[in-house]
């Protein structure tokens, strides 16, 4: 069941279609990631999300219902440019923050001590924001976003400007929270931390969505038939063997008599009669299907769309 | 707790606990407090002595055959406890002068009484009050010996001699009119309007560019309108403001009623002899010249007091401040929120303080000609009337002008409601937009979107 639905959506700027009738579902519990290139209309879609912006035309649905003002308290959001009040006090300003999420002051006090004590900040709350450090002062945005207990989580280029051992701790607890429920946006077009932890994914360029699915599905689509090989023999007679139904589209030499050649199937030719092909002329040693990486997928649908634009 | 509210508290207490708004709020009081006990002290205590050496080049004459030939000035200028005169016939130079010890020469011509001057030559200038006594002192020789050429006894001279007093009668209610002098207790209302929108305006506008430029103003209009962003702040600082004028003027009053009783006793003590004056003639009569004046000034200033409208002024104060501050403030937030640095803001800036200086202005016109065309044209535009109402609001209204003050009030509530809905259209576009040189005609762009 989707948690989110975006039906249609367009919005459009004077001079620019930021959105052109965009419809996306996040699955309830799932990360799903929001992909494309800048300036596609992720953050269009992402404000109209938070209710920051109207759409011009299109329906949100969350949780089975219209869109209203009372779910910025179900939500919760990162923005891309984020910041804090710099001459406010740590403490005060979370617990700002997570009242004007619509939470009790001393509840919010105490989820929030629990926090600090979690990511081992205690001596933190009577410091001024302008007295933190950049990574420290993501820690603490990162804790009053997800504070009020979101079931739903909006994090827009969350690893963008984090230290590494910081975007693992964040990394981690997003994790932990889709255990507990918390389904998961994140916009971002570092393609590495998609694969890692997203498991649905929407591509958006040119202000339409080009690709949606499961990320494993939308892999599977872009196999092209590809496989790398690796054998020991005489490279000659191995690409002899390959005269009909296949490609060599690259080898080369590994370690000491070994060869990895990648090889494309063509027309109906099977894995089967790959091995057929080469067993008489080669030692196999491996034999792997080349998987697409989501950053191929993403250059290459990138790409294609710009061409036909031409 | 709402989550306006909750905007308005912080920004309330984020202020009120600013070291800046402390200093200021204890600073002001002293430095309003000091300038006007220095004032008072300064007018009412010219603490020098002048050392007059009188050069008397008038001719000897003797007034009759018995007595001795004497100069005209001779002895006949009186001295006080501050200003002591030494006479002399022989002229002097200035370097002469400058070796004396007095401080002051006051050099009388051969012919002063045809030719009515004299030079005052000085080592330190002396005090305006100072000078008009000896002014005074010298004329009333001339006048004396005048009278006598020409045979004139002195009381027919007093009787001759007209001061005429001019009450303005309004035709509507046949009474004295103070207009004139009410609508300087308007215009004080009006400065203190005028200082306000400026002073907390500002406020508004740096708080919305503080938002901006910090890129938190995203994180908190995820979970509030901007427009209750931009309303709860702009009455977190009314607040804010209100709370260092009224403190003000309770410290204010407190310093100077303390620095008058302490400086000058003497004031306090006119003022209560004064109000005996106006109970008992008798002892009226035997008052002193100085005391009558004061309690004719007291009378006049108690009379005017008793014409303004004091109920009327204060709520007129009240919503007026209100509006204007509303309007202002609003147009300060959407400055603001469309630019990205402090030197971006000065193009906009213009178009907003123009018109309030502009207010300022007529409202000073307003003094000299409190019923004229501009002083009604301007007391009726949104934003000017704040400040220029002011002055005709202390003069009062009757029954044939009061739609003016009607549809003045009107036009601000007009006015400040259609200043904050295009205000919230350009913030809301505005704190979002970054790195874009915005110009006025981006401006009209985001009210369409």
């Amino acid at each position: 069941m989707a948690i989110l639905e975006a039906e249609n959506i367009t919005k459009a700027y004077a001079h620019h279609l930021a959105l052109d009738d965009v419809s996306i579902a996040v699955p309830k519990g799932s990360i799903f990631g929001l992909l494309g290139p800048n300036g596609a209309g992720k953050t269009s879609l992402i404000r109209i999300i938070n209710q920051i912006t109207a759409p011009d035309n299109g329906k949100i649905k969350f949780g089975g219902k219209f869109l209203k003002p009372e779910h910025v308290e179900k939500i919760g959001y990162l923005p891309e440019e984020r910041g804090l009040y710099k001459k406010m006090k740590v403490g005060e300003q979370a617990l700002y923050l997570a009242r004007l999420k619509g939470m009790k002051k001393d509840e919010a006090t105490k989820k929030l001590k629990d926090w600090f004590i979690r990511f081992e900040i205690q001596n933190w709350w009577n410091k001024k924001v302008e007295e933190l450090s950049k990574g420290m002062a993501q820690k603490v945005q990162f804790i009053t976003t997800v504070l009020h207990e979101p079931k739903f989580l909006i994090l827009d280029e969350p690893f963008s400007g984090f230290d590494p051992i910081n975007a693992n701790l964040i990394k981690e607890e997003l994790l932990r929270l889709r255990k507990k429920g918390t389904t998961i946006m994140l916009s971002t077009h570092n393609m590495g931390s998609v694969e890692e932890i997203c498991d649905h994914m929407a591509l958006i360029n040119d202000s339409k969505v080009v690709l949606q699915g499961k990320v494993k599905d939308v892999k599977n689509q872009f196999k092209e038939g590809v496989y790398d090989l690796v054998f020991e023999g005489d490279m000659l007679s191995f690409t002899n063997s390959l005269w009909v139904n296949f490609e060599l589209v690259s080898h080369q030499k590994t370690e000491e008599n070994f060869t990895s050649a990648r090889i494309r199937l063509l027309d109906k030719a099977t894995v089967n009669d790959l091995l057929q092909a080469v067993i008489p002329v080669s030692k196999i040693h491996s034999l792997n299907e080349v998987i697409p990486s989501m950053n191929d997928i993403f250059i290459k649908v990138v790409q294609k769309n710009e061409g036909l634009d031409e | 707790m709402s989550k306006i509210s909750l905007i308005i508290e912080r920004e309330y207490i984020s202020r009120v606990k600013k070291k800046s708004f402390i200093i200021m709020t204890f600073l002001g009081p002293l430095l309003i407090g000091g300038l006007l006990s220095l004032g008072v002290y300064l007018g009412m205590s010219d603490s020098s002595n002048y050392d007059v050496l009188v050069v008397d080049l008038t001719p000897e004459i003797a007034q009759d055959s018995t007595s001795q030939a004497t100069t005209m000035f001779a002895n006949q200028l009186k001295p006080t406890s501050q200003i002591s005169f030494d006479y002399t016939t022989r002229g002097l130079t200035n370097a002469e002068f400058d070796s004396t010890s007095y401080n002051l020469m006051l050099v009388l011509r051969e012919d002063i009484i045809t030719f009515p001057e004299a030079e005052m030559v000085f080592r330190k200038l002396p005090s305006m009050k100072a000078r008009s006594y000896i002014k005074s002192q010298v004329e009333g020789v001339i006048e004396d010996n005048k009278l006598l050429l020409e045979s004139i006894p002195k009381e027919k001279f007093d009787e001759i001699n007209t001061d005429l007093k001019i009450i303005t009668v309004d035709a509507e209610d046949g009474t004295a009119s103070f207009k004139q002098e009410q609508a300087f207790i308007g215009f004080g209302f009006a400065v203190l309007i005028y200082f306000f929108i400026f002073l907390y305006g500002v406020q508004v506008m740096r708080g919305v560019m503080e938002e901006k430029s910090n890129r938190i103003v995203e994180v908190i209009i995820s979970s509030v309108k901007p427009f209750q962003l931009m309303m709860g702040k702009i009455v977190g600082v009314a607040l804010v403001g209100l709370t260092q004028f009224l403190l003000w003027v309770t410290l204010s009053s407190v310093l100077f009623s303390l620095a008058t009783s302490f400086l000058a006793p003497e004031l306090s003590n006119a003022a209560t002899m004064a109000e005996q004056v106006q109970v008992t003639d008798e002892i009226a009569q035997e008052m002193s010249k100085d005391v009558m004046e004061e309690a004719a000034i007291g009378e006049m200033a108690e009379l005017i007091l008793f014409r303004v409208n004091w109920p009327l002024m204060i709520g007129m104060f009240i919503f007026y401040f209100l509006g204007g501050y509303l309007l202002y403030a609003s147009l300060f937030a959407a400055v603001g929120s469309a630019v990205d640095n402090d030197t971006d803001t000065q193009q906009f800036m213009m178009p907003i303080t123009i018109p309030l200086v502009f207010g300022f202005i007529v409202s000073e016109f307003a003094l000299t000609n409190p019923e004229g065309g501009a002083v009604f044209w301007f007391s009726q535009i949104p934003l000017t009337s704040p400040i220029v109402m002011m002055v005709r609001v202390a003069m009062g209204f009757d029954a044939g002008s009061i739609w003016q003050l009607i549809l003045s009030m009107v036009l601000l509530i007009g006015g400040f409601i259609f200043c904050v809905w295009l205000a919230g259209k350009i913030y809301r576009v505005g704190i979002l937009m970054y790195g874009k040189k915005v110009n006025y005609k981006e401006l009209a762009k985001w009210l369409r979107y």
